[in-house]
């Protein structure tokens, strides 16, 4: 099966003479739903301005839906959505204009643009506000404005660029929800994102870039394997006995209403619980100290940054 | 992309200009009447009686196609300078970069927005025209021509000087210091062949001067340059711009990076 995207070799180094790419290659399968994680200036932007033609690479290969850009990037665009990560709609223009006249570029009649038009401000929560200037709407409702504008064309492949940054919890949620639906569609869906909660809920796979490379590029599932500790932090009553302390768990008291716990991979909970139990002291609450995927980023750039030193 | 579907981006874009434009009206299509309806009272009638005759008509007469030139040529530029600047700096041109829209399409889109503003302005300065003076155009067909060759000319500027503008202070440069002067000294107001020496020949290098005067001979039939001269400069000017735009477009300047 053809990819989705299919990236060899790509360099991009700007008129400045940052390099922003150093040769990543990156293979996107269709209709996954895939993160491209990495912390600020490592090369995502870089990468998705070269996929929708804002950023001229320098040399390297890229194929979208199987079709070379190099060949034929006007056919190739018509294959992607866009969601960037700032607002780049005019304020002034109607909500629904935005839509239909995307849609226009596209070469879709009047009559298509204004049901399409429709159909995906009705879903996206926002045909109420289809009369509203663009500038009037709240951060929540931009964004989605522009995942409708992106839909439009319908897309084989959906890039979100930080979708839900500035968004509330109730509306990113509901985002994700609306992402899933359209991934269980078909649509390829490639996520870049701060929250790495938010790509350990809705993406399969993964690549982790940092200073213009590549530093992993496999399963959601397969890099959440290589978490070699995980800490939890519990809420308790009561005092905490030596004994507990010094079971072979690296527990460490925060003050004296919540400690925490590092588990090594394999290592079970239960002989802390039944000491727990024994001392009568009672869990209120458990809880990750930090999103399991963030722990695993932190290391691997963190690793990246030893290495270069 | 298949030449219907660009054909329904470039009604898209020709559309939104003309919406854009229509929309602020008090903005763009007010000012410049009001302008030249103040040009009209105090060069044409006022003063103007007082002149007498130029080139053998009414010295109304022989300012009223210099200053429609006049609004065509404003009006087509800072439309599509104002448009297309306003449209990077808040990034919406983003929304046409990233679709299979070609770039002539997007040019032509732009341009024919400009000549929609200019042909719009100009018709109400004919309008108003009529007050102050009698007109019956001579030629149709060259008024006509002129008339769309330069206002694709200026739209086209206008595009090359928003493909180079970073700043607003960057497209109100261009029309404040180049057009206007340009304008003034390119026979609006006077015969050049009352010129003589150096400004006569300063004169000669003003391509304004061939399109007013080409218009001029369109409308009233006076003319002081070689109407076919006249035209092939404009027919020239045009491809060149229209020709550099596409280059830089293709180039990416100012939109991709």
């Amino acid at each position: 099966m053809t990819a989705a995207i299919s990236i060899r070799e790509l360099k991009k180094v700007y008129a400045s003479g940052h390099e922003a790419l150093k040769g990543i290659s990156l293979d996107v399968a269709q209709g996954d739903f895939f993160a491209l994680l990495g912390p600020n200036g490592a090369g995502k932007s870089t990468t998705i301005g070269v996929l929708n033609s804002l950023v001229t690479k320098t040399s390297g290969s890229v194929t979208i839906g199987g079709i070379d850009i190099d060949k034929d990037f006007s056919k190739a665009k018509t294959l992607l959505g866009v969601v960037p990560q700032e607002f780049n709609f005019s304020g002034f223009v109607k909500v629904q204009d935005i839509i239909t006249t995307q849609a226009g570029f596209y070469g879709l009649s009047r009559k298509v643009a204004k049901a399409r038009t429709e159909t995906l401000l009705k879903s996206l929560g926002l045909w109420e506000k289809r009369n509203e200037q663009a500038m009037r709407l709240s951060g929540g409702m931009k964004r989605r404005l522009m995942i409708a504008r992106a839909l439009v064309h319908e897309p084989n492949i959906l890039i979100l660029d930080e979708p839900t940054a500035g968004v509330d919890i109730e509306m990113r949620r509901s985002m994700w929800d609306f992402l899933k639906e359209v991934n269980e569609k078909g649509t390829t869906i490639i996520l870049t994102t701060h929250y790495l909660e938010e790509a350990e809920n809705l993406c399969r796979n993964i690549a982790i870039i940092d200073k213009g490379q590549i530093v992993k590029n496999t399963s959601m599932t397969a890099l959440l394997d290589e978490l070699e500790e995980e800490t939890f932090i519990f809420d308790y009553q009561g005092t905490l006995s030596d004994q507990i302390l010094s079971l072979p768990y690296n527990v460490n008291v925060i003050d004296n209403t919540r400690f925490s716990v590092s588990l090594k991979k394999g290592q079970a909970l239960n002989t802390l619980f039944a000491e727990l139990n024994k001392e009568g002291i009672e869990i209120s609450s458990m809880r990750n100290k930090a999103n399991r995927l963030e722990e695993l980023f932190v290391n691997l750039v963190e690793k990246g940054k030893q290495d270069a030193h | 992309m298949p030449i219907k579907d660009q054909w329904v981006a470039f009604q898209t874009i020709l559309f939104r200009e003309i919406q854009r434009f229509t929309r602020i009206w008090v903005q763009t299509l007010l000012p410049p009447a009001i302008t030249m309806g103040l040009y009209f009272a105090i060069f044409g009638k006022l003063m103007g009686s007082r002149i007498g005759e130029m080139q053998g008509v009414p010295y109304v007469q022989f300012v009223v196609p210099g200053l429609i030139m006049m609004a065509v040529i404003t009006n087509s530029f800072s439309n599509v300078v104002s448009s297309f600047y306003s449209s990077k700096f808040q990034r919406h041109v983003e929304e046409l970069l990233v679709s299979p829209v070609p770039n002539y399409i997007i040019l032509a889109g732009y341009v024919a927005g400009g000549v929609a503003r200019g042909l719009c302005v100009g018709l109400v300065v004919t309008i108003l025209s009529l007050f102050f003076a009698d007109l019956s155009v001579q030629n149709i067909g060259l008024t006509i021509v002129v008339l769309l060759l330069t206002s694709v000319f200026f739209a086209s500027l206008g595009f090359l000087n928003a493909l180079y503008a970073n700043s607003f202070d960057d497209i109100s440069v261009i029309p404040t210091f180049v057009l206007t002067p340009l304008i003034y000294l390119g026979g609006v107001f006077y015969s050049a062949d009352m010129l003589s020496g150096f400004f006569k020949t300063a004169s000669e290098l003003n391509p304004m001067l061939y399109i007013v005067n080409a218009f001029r001979q369109g409308m009233i039939g006076v003319s002081d340059i070689n109407v076919e001269l006249s035209l092939g400069i404009l027919f020239i000017c045009c491809v060149t711009s229209v020709g550099l735009c596409l280059h830089l477009l293709k180039k990416g300047k100012g939109l991709r990076s």
